[in-house]
């Protein structure tokens, strides 16, 4: 089967990857161009460790048929630092000690990012629906709820998100 | 926050600490925010192939042909591997500590003991034509019998799971089918208790669940080495076993990991690594072998299930003056960490309490499920989860308040554990009453007032006479249940060393009934002869922490086993060579 | 090897399901993508539908329809959806929100598929579509049947949209998703009620259940002994001796079937009296 082309804007950056015509998001991304920060985890929607940003919305990229995302602009946890300056959210994650085996924590940072766009100021139980699809096996959720809200608090959402 | 009581652990801890107590950052928190740590599968390589397997359908069948012909037609398909592909396609893990037989095949050859147990492995230049080309092999079997219970699993006529273990149980010290303790005499305090109470208590397996799947990137390196990127939780421990099965000297592997996606356990099988060396070493490759998530639910070996009978003589007052526990580890088709669990198990006995008639038979019996292994205190957090309740219980039954049930009972400074070896820094009687406090549950002064300091000691911390049993010989069903035998004097510490030949070999390929070995009593007053060949260097008066065997010279007869990797002395097991 | 085709309407996508047995849409992709990625479907087509229509609501009138590719995400960005937000906001966490369809919802395999148990109490039709011809629109407890006939997917066409009356009233619609993983997690089942009344009295309640059969089913014992009666304590104590009828629950890795049928008259019981979980 011939692979296909695919292009579109991976954390503000065009690019482009040849796949296979029902290859999902999540093997382009990390074989494809390298983005390790979206992780499988479990190939079936019920873990959240893939979720990156399609046009500003959450997506589970291992269940996104690459070729759907043609045109469009892809976030990952990647490319939430500027530069050497950590996003407030990271920064707040850092400060919560809400990681600890850390695989989770991109697709978290990731919920919780599409979170604070739609929703600056959310209440503790909008946090916990917000990252209610991905799963920290480590059952750290405590302090990532607190990093999230700790982030809003300090205008994460107002800034840039 | 942390608290440190001084008056309880006067020694245990410099006052003048830097980190504990104390935030501090984690070294690997800015990689982790950043999406810059790279897991195991975070690696990029150019010509990776991709290793899917083909499973046993069955619980257990013996494999009547394999036709792997149309699969290595397949498109983008580069090596298909069956059992014979592999160099060491027999081990065990804990045989790098010369610890148990070789029982687990990496390909299954003649026979499938578990559903989900590897087969054919594919390798091809994509997942996609890997799962395509897994369709096309054709396995035929005849399906066996199972056994799925661990009881069931040990009674005579039982269909065989493992034959490496023909009785369905791990061979301790290739001589007794459990692991062993006894201290006082629990049938006679049962006689004379006021109230005898057992119950049973059954734990299911439990999957580690860790986020990311069990996997593993090898690829040649140059030299002739390869470089193993691996999920592995004990990083040495995979290298060596993976060294062993594929067959070349550990300094040939190259393993990178220890950053682990959540692991509790259920990374410490090696599960991934031999295979994907193996693809590698065999294609001149990069091999990925990532377990799906059906796969690592399925067939990633979980916490084993257990089966615990706790049987308990309780007076009046609420002492508990006898314990007896009977335990089932279900090993599934393979050993892995089982053998530990029930020796872990057995030191654990009775709980935190000091009762001065114990015994318990821990087993680990082969069963046709999937292999477990180790998690989070497994061999502990079983038997703890039957003896808390079985502690409420005995409470109701004594009509005591729980928590002051368990600050009556609890160790005291100074006991004698059944493991011939004093209670030292005990601290239940004040984590019970902070736990009481915290929750607002009222109790007594007097249990306000009690303190592992006092109480303990004086005729608590005396051995008492001990009979022993024939229970536990391989090849001996009908001696489970057998009565005393002879009783160690009070004050015995351990069993000196036999003068008699124990072991008498194999037998028609099962192993043979062996003699008890028989207590010899010890000049009056004299410690046990110091011999090196047996005990650890200690001021402690000698003791092997697994009580269900004596020490006992390997006879000649017995055969050598194939031994790999370093010589290690291993005081858990209670074993060593050098 | 898999292939993928994007239709531009409707018909052609309904044309090509109709005509080649190895044809499969994907809308949202969270059932198709997980078969492709555990190595299931491994051969055919699968089709994209890009044609409008395929993810537009009309949501405004007594006649509601949604089309069969929107999504929960649009469901509950829609405020004359109101009375369906909690069945949309029960399926997964916002990613998935973000790419499951009101199509694909139909498809799931017990205990998923919420989303269809409200649809079924809100008495839906499915609208089908067979070859290149104009849709048909089939009552959703036939499709189901037919679905658990193992006769649905492709062989039956492309489902363009569902329909339905929308409630006169909002608060006359009930849905409730009992899981034991909070606050989210796979049904152990999933109820949905329409209890419309009339001079203090209940006409033609619909009633249906999730994870209590093979696929979504209705409640007609519960139905029963509500219309036309007052929704009062004694009809509210019928309703859950009358809970059990019809009922199939599997046991499944989220519960057994004794204790879907233990909780079930507890959870419509409170549901009915409009007490919390």
């Amino acid at each position: 089967m011939a692979k296909l082309p695919v292009q579109f804007r991976l954390n503000g950056s065009e690019r482009a990857g040849f796949v296979d015509p029902a290859g999902n998001l999540l093997d382009l991304l990390r074989r494809g161009l390298g983005d390790f920060g979206p992780k499988y985890g479990c190939g079936q929607g019920t873990c959240g460790v893939c979720t990156v940003l399609v046009d500003s919305e959450p997506q589970l990229s291992c269940l996104t048929l690459a070729i759907s995302c043609e045109g469009k602009q892809i976030e990952t946890a990647s490319g939430m630092a500027d530069g050497p300056n950590l996003h407030p959210l990271q920064q707040a994650f850092m400060d919560n000690f809400a990681a600890q085996c850390g695989f989770c924590t991109p697709g978290m940072l990731t919920a919780a990012r599409a979170l604070l766009t739609k929703n600056p100021n959310p209440t503790r139980d909008e946090v916990v629906e917000a990252i209610s699809g991905n799963i920290c096996r480590c059952t750290g959720y405590e302090p990532i709820i607190a990093a999230i809200l700790a982030a809003a608090a300090g205008g994460a959402g107002m800034r840039r998100a | 926050m942390l608290e440190m009581r001084k008056e309880i652990f006067a020694d245990e801890r410099d006052d003048n600490l830097n980190v504990v107590g104390k935030g501090v950052q984690r070294q690997d928190m800015p990689g982790h925010v950043t999406a810059r740590t790279r897991f195991f599968d975070d690696h990029a390589f150019d010509g990776l192939l991709h290793l899917k397997l083909v499973r046993s359908p069955h619980h257990h069948a013996r494999i009547r042909s394999i036709d792997v012909s149309a699969a290595e037609r397949a498109p983008g398909v580069k090596r298909v591997l069956r059992g014979a592909d592999v160099p060491v396609n027999k081990n065990t893990l804990l045989s790098l500590i010369n610890f148990g037989k070789d029982d687990e095949p990496t390909l299954a050859v003649d026979k499938v003991r578990y559903k989900g147990e590897p087969v054919v492995a594919i390798l091809a230049d994509s997942e996609a034509e890997a799962l395509a080309a897994r369709k096309l092999v054709r396995v035929e079997y005849d399906l066996l019998p199972t056994v799925f219970d661990v009881e069931e699993a040990l009674k005579p006529g039982a269909p065989v799971v493992n034959e490496t273990y023909p009785g369905n149980y791990f061979e301790y010290h290739q001589r007794f089918d459990h692991q062993k303790l006894r201290f006082g005499d629990v049938e006679a305090a049962f006689a004379r208790a006021d109230h005898v109470i057992e119950h049973r208590y059954q734990m299911s397996p439990i999957e580690h669940a860790p986020t990311e799947t069990n996997g593993t990137i090898a690829a040649p390196d140059q030299n002739g080495r390869y470089l193993v990127h691996s999920c592995a939780q004990g990083l040495f421990f995979s290298l060596d076993t993976t060294a062993k099965i594929v067959n070349v000297p550990s300094n040939q592997l190259h393993f990178v990991g220890g950053t682990v996606g959540g692991g509790f356990g259920g990374k410490v099988d090696s599960l991934t690594e031999p295979l994907t060396v193996l693809g590698a070493m065999l294609t001149g490759r990069p091999v990925r072998y990532v377990l799906d998530r059906e796969e690592e639910m399925l067939y990633g070996s979980p916490r084993g299930a257990e089966r615990i009978y706790v049987k308990d003589g309780l007076m009046r007052d609420g002492r508990i003056v006898a314990r007896y526990i009977r335990s089932y580890f279900d090993a599934g088709a393979y050993t892995r960490l089982s053998s530990y669990a029930a020796i872990k198990c057995t030191a654990h006995v009775p709980g935190p309490y000091s009762i001065p008639n114990v015994a318990s038979d821990i087993y680990v019996a082969y069963t046709n499920r999937c292999p477990s292994t180790a998690m989070r205190g497994f061999g502990v957090t079983a038997v703890d989860f039957a003896l808390e309740c079985q502690m409420d219980r005995l409470a109701e039954a004594a009509n005591m308040d729980p928590v002051e049930f368990r600050i009556l009972n609890a160790y005291r400074d100074g006991d004698m554990k059944p493991h011939r070896r004093v209670a030292k820094n005990t601290a239940l009687v004040e984590c019970v009453q902070v736990a009481a406090e915290k929750a607002n549950w009222p109790i007594s002064e007097q249990a306000r007032r009690a303190s592992s300091l006092t109480g303990g000691g004086g005729e608590r911390a005396q051995i008492p006479a001990t009979p022993l049993d024939e229970r536990g010989q391989i090849g001996r069903p009908d001696t489970r249940n057998g009565p005393a035998t002879q009783t160690l004097p009070a004050g015995t510490t351990r069993i000196p060393l036999s003068k008699q030949p124990v072991f008498e070999g194999a037998r028609d390929g099962k192993p043979a009934p062996v003699q008890v070995p028989r207590y010899e009593a010890p000049p009056r007053q004299n410690p046990p002869p110091y011999d090196p060949a047996i005990a650890p260097p200690s001021l402690q008066p000698a003791y092997q922490p697994a009580a269900s065997a004596p020490p006992l010279p390997i006879p000649p007869a017995a055969p050598a086993q194939p031994q790999h990797g370093a010589v290690r002395f291993s005081s858990v097991f209670g074993t060593r060579r050098r | 090897m898999l292939d993928v085709r994007s239709c531009a309407t409707l018909s052609e996508a309904a044309g090509i399901l109709s005509g080649d047995r190895q044809a499969l849409l994907i809308a949202g992709g969270t059932l198709v993508m997980r078969d492709v990625n555990e190595g299931r479907l491994t051969e055919g087509t699968l089709l994209r539908v890009t044609d409008p229509a395929f993810r537009q609501v009309n949501a405004g009138g007594a006649r509601v329809e949604i089309g069969a590719g929107v999504t929960m995400a649009a469901v509950l960005a829609n405020r004359d959806l109101a009375y369906l937000h909690a069945a949309a906001r029960a399926i997964g966490g916002p990613a998935i929100r973000t790419m499951a369809t009101i199509g694909g919802n139909l498809f799931a395999e017990t205990p998923y598929g919420d989303f269809t148990v409200a649809l079924l109490a809100l008495g839906a039709e499915v609208v089908v579509q067979a070859g290149y011809g104009s849709g048909r629109a089939v009552p959703l407890e036939d499709f189901l049947a037919g679905r658990e006939r193992g006769g649905a997917g492709q062989a039956q066409g492309l489902v363009t949209a569902v329909q339905f009356t929308r409630p006169q009233n909002p608060s006359d619609f009930l849905f409730r998703k009992i899981s034991r993983v909070k606050p989210k997690g796979i049904s152990v089942l999933s109820i949905a009620a329409h209890l419309p009344a009339s001079g203090g009295r209940l006409v033609q309640p619909r009633v249906a259940y999730g994870a209590m059969a093979p696929v979504p089913m209705r409640a007609r014992g519960v139905e029963r002994v509500l219309d036309g009666k007052p929704l009062d304590q004694a009809a509210i104590q019928a309703a859950k001796q009358a809970a059990l009828e019809g009922t199939r629950p599997a046991t499944d890795a989220i519960a057994s079937d004794w204790y879907r049928r233990e909780i079930l008259p507890v959870h419509l019981g409170r549901l009915l009296a409009g007490e919390p979980r």
